[in-house]
């Protein structure tokens, strides 16, 4: 029905005010729930880059069992403070916001897989990274072997590859294609590039390629970039812990 | 169908009638078949294409819109004679963006994974043609129930579409049921999987065999 403009004005002023309400009630009433949901993601992802989990698996027991984290600059080293002098936290470094920083004033989380028998020996290395693909982010974690060279293991994920093409990179399929890739070729660092087009044939790449993504050929390209750019960057921490 | 409801409402208005008469059961029922906003009305299209890969996420998806459905028409039905017309659009939209914006938030709380593969898809609910269009159509002029009433068949209808078309996109593009693998479990390992099923054209394929099953057995024609 008709109304005078001022009851449209106070009308959608009320609502307004009650839609915020709602809405700001609900986000802080969810809130502890949503962390909680993002850090068992984040350890689920983290862990299988290195071993293939289950549904029902103990994320976060398995996680706290085996994995310690530190933080390293671009010449290795490790960061113990944050630029406001807390204690640095792996877990709580932000790679987007350090993705958008030069890559030498970066904050590098480093993940240490122990062996389960002893925990104070290094089975794997994990690494997070982030890039572009075709459409919007991609990222991972790509776990070496303790020699530094080996690809253990890789995770993917992305926000929103075309599904059935691009979106490929986050099945198991496409990351198992990683395992035992070598990233040097004598002290270079070469890392591992993903082909144009698809044989489904493993025999037919070296050890520094792997089979590509028919009808994705732009997202193996942000694949390889992102792979490339952050083994440069994590190549500090490498030198100083391989062993040749 | 929009305007011939709202005439059908102001002739059989009646004091007191029953809570599920036969005018009001008409209003769940009809959307699930004659009146589908999927498969006659071919609304909702988007995300039908593109949430149904998977029975899980879809099922998910379904829950979200017949929420989203029955209560913006319980609301928009309580509050249809203080909404000035000027602004009934937005108001409209308000109350469906929150109520997504909760459907949104909760499955992130508590259902990470699905909120990851849906989340855009949820938010999307906004936009779906169904919702906005029951609340233009329906709730603006009906009483609370009958709203209510109106949003369970339309919700109900999409949802049947969709979970039909996921069940087959599932079946035939990865080989399970609810990730079940249900080929291996029958010893059938290397059944050939559709790759065009897991693709929104597969989606395209099956809701088009469903619309013509649908209207071989209704008489349905377009005009």
């Amino acid at each position: 029905m008709q109304r005078s403009n001022t009851y449209v004005i106070i009308f959608t002023a009320i609502m307004t005010v009650v839609i915020g309400g709602i809405l700001s009630f609900t986000s802080q009433v969810l809130g502890p729930a949503q962390k909680r949901s993002i850090e068992f993601d984040t350890k689920t992802q983290i862990l299988s880059a290195v071993m293939q989990l289950k549904k029902g698996d103990d994320v976060l027991g398995i996680y706290k069992k085996r994995i310690q984290s530190s933080v390293v600059d671009y010449d290795g080293n490790p960061i113990e403070k944050d630029h406001k002098g807390n204690p640095i936290d792996a877990a709580k470094v932000n790679i987007l916001k350090n993705y958008k920083k030069d890559p030498k004033k970066r904050e590098y989380p480093v993940y240490k897989f122990m062996k389960e028998d002893n925990p104070n020996e290094i089975e794997a290395y994990i690494f997070p990274m982030y890039g572009a693909g075709l459409w919007n982010a991609i990222f991972g974690y790509v776990a070496l072997e303790s020699d530094m060279n080996t690809i253990r293991g890789i995770s993917f994920g992305h926000i929103q590859e075309t599904p059935g093409l691009g979106a490929r990179i986050a099945t198991r399929e496409v990351q198992k294609r990683y395992e035992g890739k070598t990233i040097f070729e004598g002290n270079k660092l070469v890392s591992v590039i993903m082909q144009k087009g698809e044989k489904k044939d493993p025999s037919l790449f070296g050890p520094h390629q792997v089979d590509g993504m028919s009808g994705a050929t732009l997202t193996g390209k942000g694949v390889n970039a992102m792979l490339f750019n952050y083994l440069t960057s994590y190549k500090g921490f490498i030198d100083k812990h391989r062993q040749n | 169908m929009s305007t011939e409801t709202l005439e059908q409402v102001v002739v059989e208005k009646q004091p007191q009638e029953q809570l599920f008469s036969k005018r009001r059961r008409r209003f769940v029922t009809d959307p699930l078949n004659d009146d589908n906003p999927i498969t006659v009305q071919v609304l909702g299209i988007c995300s039908a294409l593109a949430v149904t890969v998977k029975m899980e996420p879809t099922i998910i998806m379904a829950v979200s819109v017949v929420f989203v459905i029955v209560f913006s028409n319980l609301i928009i039905s309580l509050m249809r004679n203080l909404i000035p017309t000027r602004v009934r659009i937005i108001v409209q939209l308000g109350v469906i963006a929150t109520l997504v914006t909760v459907v949104s938030e909760v499955l992130k709380a508590y259902s990470y994974p699905m909120y990851k593969v849906l989340g855009a898809f949820v938010g999307l609910i906004i936009t779906n043609c169904i919702v906005m269009g029951r609340l233009e159509a329906f709730a603006m002029g009906n009483k609370p129930w009958d709203s209510v009433l109106d949003g369970l068949g339309s919700g109900f209808g999409y949802a049947w579409v969709i979970i039909t078309v996921s069940f087959f996109r599932e079946l035939l593009g990865s080989g399970s049921v609810f990730n079940f693998k249900i080929f291996e479990a029958i010893h059938w390992a290397n059944f050939p999987t559709m790759g065009l099923m897991v693709d929104p054209i597969g989606a395209f394929m099956v809701l088009g065999i469903l619309i013509w099953i649908q209207r071989s057995r209704s008489g349905y024609v377009e005009n």
